[in-house]
C-alpha cells in the first residue's frame, strides 16, 4: 500500500515537470470592428469575417481559398429541369452552439433554414424588424422578386421555389447573407422578451462560437467542440482590432498577431525579407475598370470607346499605382473564375491607331471629357486619384482633353450611379465566384441605370447573359459566356485595368491559412506550429 | 462674523449660477452646429451603407424615411432637439446600439488614457519648467525649452509611429497596442482596465494593462506637457521677480522652501487653467491616439462614425464630448476661485 503512494506521488511530481499544455491562441489583427454579428444585416466584409466565417454555415460552402462549391448544412440537393425548384436535403446530427441563456435541445433542421430566409424576405415576420432589419444584400441578390416560397418538405427537406430560373443560385446559397440562424433559440429569446439577443449574442453552428465582444478592441471565440466538420485545430480565435496598418505590421512583427488584412504596399519588400513572416498572396476575385457613358456623346460611339482603350498605357498603370501586386485585365471577370475566355486579345497600347480610329469616328481634333476618380482607395484601385492623372496624360496624347473629377464616396457612387459622368473609374470584388456575378449585375440592361456605370445594354449581349442565367448546364453556360466576352471586347464599353493581387502576410508558425478569393479570413482548417 | 464667511460662497454660488446658465445656450449651439455640420458634409449613410453594390431607388427611399432623413431639416432637428431633451440621443445607423450605451462603453477607456497622459505631463513639465526657470539661460533651460517646442509641433501621428517603432518593435519593452495582452480575459467592471485588472485577481493582468498604457499616454501627453513646461516655467520666473520672494531670500529661507513653498504655490494657478483648457486639446488628440494604439475609445469611435456618416452617433457623441469639456470646465473654474488667494484675499 505504501510502495502504491510512494508511486502515485512520484508519478504526480514528475507529471508536475512537463510542460504545462497551453491552448492554442490564433490572434487575428481586424481592420475594423464588426457592424453587428448577424450577417444578413450588413454587407461589410470586416462584420463577414466576425460573423458568418467564423460562426456560421451555410446550406453551401465554398471549398476554403476556392470558388468551388460544396455541400454544406445541405448534404445534396437536386434542381428541376425548368431551374425553377431548388431542393436540398439537410444534414442531420449538425449541432448549435450553446451560451449562458440558451442550451439547444434539437439540432439543426429545416425550421431553421426556413427562420433565416423568412426573416429577410417575409415583412409581416415576427423579427423582420429586428435591429433595424435592413437586409441589403438579401435585396441586392434580387431575392425578393426571385423566391415565390419556401417549403418545409419534412424536417430534414427544404424546397426553394423560383419565380423564374437562375443558375447561380446554388451560389447565392454560400453567400454570407445566407447563413443558417437557430430558430430554436430565436424563439426562447422572444418567449423571454429578450428578442435583441438574436442578434448580439447570436447562435450558430459554424466552427467557432462568440465568446465576448469588447467593443472597437477585441472579439474572442472558443472552438466549437461539436462542430460537424470536426472540432478546429486551434482551441481560442482572438480578433484584436488594429485599424492602422503600420500597427498591425508592427504587431505581426512582434508576434501580438498571426494573421493581418491588407497591408501597406510599401511594407510588402520588407515582410518579404522578414524570416519570422510568410507572404501569402493570390490573384484577387475583383477588377478595376474605366467605363465610358455608353449613352452620351461621344462614347456612344463604338469606334471612340476602342479609340481610348487603345490610347491607355496600361502596363505603366499597372506598375506605378499597383505596384507590381496586379495583373492586366483583358476580360470583365477575373482569370480565377470559371468560363474566363483566355484567348480573349486585348487592345495594345497604340495611339497611332487611337488617333485613326478617332478621326474615322470624326474627332479629328480629339474632344473635352472628364475622367472620374473615387475619393478612396478600394481592393480593385489602390489610388484612382493617381491613376485619373496617368490615363488623362494618355488621353492628351491622342488630344482628348479630359478633366478629372471627384467627389466624396457616398456622393461619387450616386452621381455616377445616375450618369452624370462621361467616364469613371470604378470596379467590382466578387461575392458568388460566378460569372453572372460581374457580367450580369455589371454589365446586364437590367442594371443599366444602377450599378452599370457604362449604362450600356447591347441586346446581343445581353440576351447571352440572360440565357446563361436560365441555363443550368455549367458547360453550355460557359459557352454562352465566353462569347458574351468576345462581344464585350469589340463593344468596349470599358477599360479594363487591372485584376490586384492580394496579399496576407502571416506568422510563420501560422499552419495552412488559406487566401479566400471572396477577400474573406477564415481561420477553421488553420493550425499553429507550437 | 456668519455674513463675512458667507459673502464669498454667496459670490461663489452667484459664480456657480452665472456659469451653468451660460451651459444651455452652449448646449444648443452644440446641438445646432454637429446637426448643421453632418448634414452640409456631403455624403449619404444609405450609399454608404451598400457601396458600389448600390440600391435601388425605392429601397433607398424607403431606408432615407426610416433614418427620417427624408423630412425637411428643421423639423428633422426639432425631432431630434425633442429626443435629446428626453434623454435619448438616438441609435447608430451602423450597429443600431443606442448612441449613449455605446458611449458609455468607450468613455472610460478615453478617460483612462487622458488621465495618465495628463499625469505623465504633470510629473514631468512642472520640475521640467521649475528648473528651467530657476536656471534661466542656463544649458538645461535652452535644451528644456527646445524640447517643448518640438513636443508641441510634433504631428501626433507621427510621433505615435515612431514611439511604437522604436520601443515597441526595436527595443521590444513595451507592448503595441491595445489596452491588455489578449491572453487576459475578464469582463469589465469598470471600465478602466487598470481597476478591472486588479479586480480581476490575475496574475500578470495588472503590469499588462500598466505597459500597455505607458505608449499611449506618452504619444497623448507629449503636446500637454510641452504647454505645461513653457506654462510653469514663465508663470515662475514672474512669481521670482516679486517682492515676497526677494523678501524670503533676505530671511535667509533655504532656496527649495522659497521655490517650492512660496513660489509654486502661486505659479501654478495659471498652470491649473492650462491643465483645464487641456482637456480639449486631450479630446482632440486621442481621436488620432487612440486610432494608432487600437485604443477602444470615443475619439476612434467618432472618427469612425465620420467615414460612415453615422449621423445620430456624430451628434450625440460630439454632443457628450462636448459637454464632459463644458464640465471639466466649470470644474477648473471653480477650482480656480477656491484656490485663487486674491479672491481670499477680498474677504
Amino acid at each position: 500500500m505504501k510502495t502504491r503512494y510512494v508511486l502515485t506521488a512520484i508519478v504526480l511530481a514528475g507529471l508536475a515537470w512537463l510542460p504545462p499544455v497551453f491552448a492554442k491562441t490564433l490572434v487575428f489583427c481586424s481592420e475594423g470592428s464588426p457592424e453587428g454579428f448577424n450577417p444578413s444585416l450588413y454587407t461589410a466584409g470586416t462584420t463577414f469575417d466576425a460573423s458568418s466565417r467564423a460562426m456560421f454555415d451555410r446550406l453551401v460552402h465554398f471549398k476554403r481559398g476556392t470558388t468551388v462549391i460544396e455541400p454544406g448544412l445541405a448534404e445534396s440537393w437536386e434542381v428541376s429541369a425548368d431551374g425553377l425548384f431548388y431542393t436540398f436535403n439537410l444534414r442531420k446530427g449538425v449541432k448549435f452552439h450553446t451560451n449562458k441563456d440558451f442550451q439547444p435541445t434539437r439540432g439543426f433542421n429545416a425550421d431553421d433554414v426556413l427562420y433565416s430566409f423568412e426573416r429577410q424576405w417575409k415583412q409581416d415576420h415576427r423579427d423582420h424588424k429586428l435591429s433595424g432589419g435592413t437586409y441589403e444584400y438579401f435585396n441586392s441578390m434580387d431575392m425578393p422578386n426571385l423566391l415565390k416560397s419556401i417549403v418545409k418538405v419534412d424536417d430534414y427537406t427544404v424546397r426553394f421555389v423560383l419565380n423564374e430560373p437562375e443558375a447561380p443560385f446554388i451560389a447565392n446559397m454560400g453567400m454570407d447573407f445566407a447563413s443558417i440562424l437557430s430558430a430554436e433559440y430565436a424563439d426562447k429569446m422572444n418567449a423571454a422578451g429578450t428578442p435583441d439577443k438574436i442578434d448580439l449574442e447570436p447562435i450558430g453552428s459554424g466552427p467557432f462560437q462568440l465568446l465576448s465582444y469588447q467593443k472597437d478592441a477585441v472579439i474572442r471565440y472558443r472552438a466549437h467542440a461539436e462542430y460537424w466538420l470536426g472540432k478546429p485545430a486551434i482551441d481560442n480565435l482572438v480578433f484584436s482590432i488594429t485599424p492602422d496598418a503600420a500597427v498591425r505590421y508592427a504587431k505581426l512583427k512582434k508576434g501580438e498577431c498571426h494573421v493581418m488584412p491588407y497591408p501597406n504596399p510599401a511594407d510588402l519588400a520588407a515582410m518579404q525579407q522578414d524570416p519570422d513572416i510568410q507572404l501569402l498572396e493570390q490573384e484577387g476575385l475583383n477588377i478595376g475598370y474605366l467605363a465610358f457613358n455608353t449613352v452620351k456623346k461621344p462614347f456612344d460611339d463604338r469606334r471612340v470607346r476602342q479609340a481610348l482603350n487603345y490610347a491607355i498605357n496600361k502596363q505603366a498603370i499597372i506598375d506605378a499605382i499597383y505596384l507590381g501586386a496586379g495583373v492586366a485585365a483583358k476580360n470583365p471577370i477575373p482569370p480565377t473564375i470559371w468560363s474566363y475566355d483566355d484567348a480573349t486579345k486585348d487592345y495594345p497600347y497604340d495611339p497611332g491607331k487611337a488617333k485613326a480610329l478617332l478621326n474615322q469616328a470624326g474627332y479629328t481634333n480629339g474632344f473635352d471629357t472628364d475622367i472620374w476618380a473615387m475619393p478612396v482607395q478600394r481592393p480593385y484601385n489602390p489610388n484612382a486619384r493617381r491613376m485619373a492623372e496617368m490615363i488623362q496624360a494618355d488621353f492628351a496624347k491622342v488630344n482628348v482633353n479630359a478633366k478629372i473629377v471627384t467627389f466624396e464616396w457616398g456622393e461619387y457612387l450616386k452621381r455616377s450611379k445616375a450618369g452624370e459622368h462621361q467616364t469613371v473609374l470604378l470596379g467590382w470584388t466578387g461575392d458568388n465566384g460566378d460569372p453572372d456575378n460581374f457580367l450580369h449585375v455589371l454589365l446586364g440592361c437590367a442594371a443599366a441605370k444602377g450599378a452599370n456605370r457604362a449604362r450600356w445594354c447591347h441586346r446581343p449581349f445581353d440576351d447571352l447573359i440572360l440565357r446563361a442565367k436560365r441555363t443550368p448546364d455549367v458547360t453550355k453556360r460557359t459557352e454562352l459566356y465566353k462569347k458574351a466576352q468576345a462581344i464585350f471586347k469589340q463593344e468596349a464599353p470599358w477599360v479594363t485595368i487591372a485584376h490586384s493581387v492580394v496579399f496576407k502576410p502571416i506568422r510563420k508558425e501560422v499552419v495552412d491559412f488559406r487566401i479566400d478569393p471572396f477577400g474573406g479570413h477564415i481561420f477553421y482548417g488553420v493550425d499553429l506550429r507550437p | 462674523m456668519a455674513p463675512r464667511a458667507g459673502a464669498p460662497l454667496f459670490r461663489m454660488i452667484r459664480f456657480l449660477l452665472t456659469r451653468i446658465s451660460l451651459i444651455a445656450p452652449t448646449f444648443f449651439g452644440v446641438t445646432l452646429l454637429t446637426f448643421a455640420l453632418v448634414r452640409l458634409v456631403p455624403g449619404d449613410p444609405v450609399e454608404l451603407l451598400v457601396g458600389e453594390r448600390g440600391i435601388d431607388p425605392a429601397r433607398h427611399a424607403m431606408l432615407r424615411a426610416e433614418l427620417g432623413l427624408d423630412k425637411p431639416l428643421l423639423v428633422q432637428y426639432g425631432t431630434y432637439i425633442n429626443q435629446v431633451l428626453h434623454g435619448d440621443l438616438g441609435k447608430s445607423i451602423v450597429t443600431k446600439t443606442p448612441v449613449l450605451q455605446e458611449f458609455l462603453t468607450l468613455f472610460p477607456a478615453t478617460i483612462e488614457i487622458s488621465l495618465c497622459a495628463i499625469l505623465f505631463a504633470l510629473v514631468i513639465g512642472i520640475p521640467v519648467g521649475i528648473l528651467a526657470a530657476v536656471r534661466r539661460g542656463s544649458v538645461f533651460d535652452y535644451l528644456a525649452m527646445g524640447f517643448s517646442l518640438t513636443g508641441y509641433s510634433m504631428p501626433i501621428f507621427w510621433w505615435a509611429l515612431l514611439l511604437i517603432l522604436m520601443f515597441s518593435v526595436t527595443l521590444g519593452w513595451t507592448p503595441v497596442s491595445g489596452r491588455i495582452s489578449v491572453f487576459f480575459y475578464f469582463e469589465p467592471v469598470t471600465g478602466f482596465m487598470l481597476i478591472d485588472s486588479l479586480l480581476s485577481g490575475q496574475k500578470g493582468a495588472f503590469s499588462s494593462a500598466a505597459s500597455h498604457l505607458v505608449l499611449p499616454s506618452v504619444a497623448l501627453g507629449t503636446i500637454p506637457l510641452a504647454i505645461i513646461a513653457r506654462m510653469t516655467r514663465s508663470s515662475m520666473l514672474e512669481v521670482l521677480n516679486e517682492d515676497y520672494i526677494r523678501t524670503a531670500r533676505a530671511k535667509g529661507l533655504a532656496p527649495w522652501r522659497i521655490i517650492i513653498l512660496h513660489a509654486l504655490r502661486n505659479a501654478l494657478i495659471p498652470v491649473i487653467t492650462v491643465v483645464g483648457l487641456a482637456v480639449g486639446v486631450l479630446f482632440a488628440g486621442a481621436i488620432l491616439t487612440e486610432t494608432i494604439f487600437a485604443w477602444p475609445g470615443v475619439g476612434k469611435w467618432l472618427v469612425e462614425s465620420v467615414r460612415r456618416r453615422d449621423y445620430p452617433v456624430l451628434q450625440g457623441g460630439v454632443l457628450l464630448v462636448a459637454s464632459v469639456v463644458m464640465l471639466v470646465n466649470l470644474l477648473v473654474d471653480v477650482l480656480y476661485g477656491l484656490i485663487n488667494p486674491r479672491i481670499r484675499h477680498q474677504r
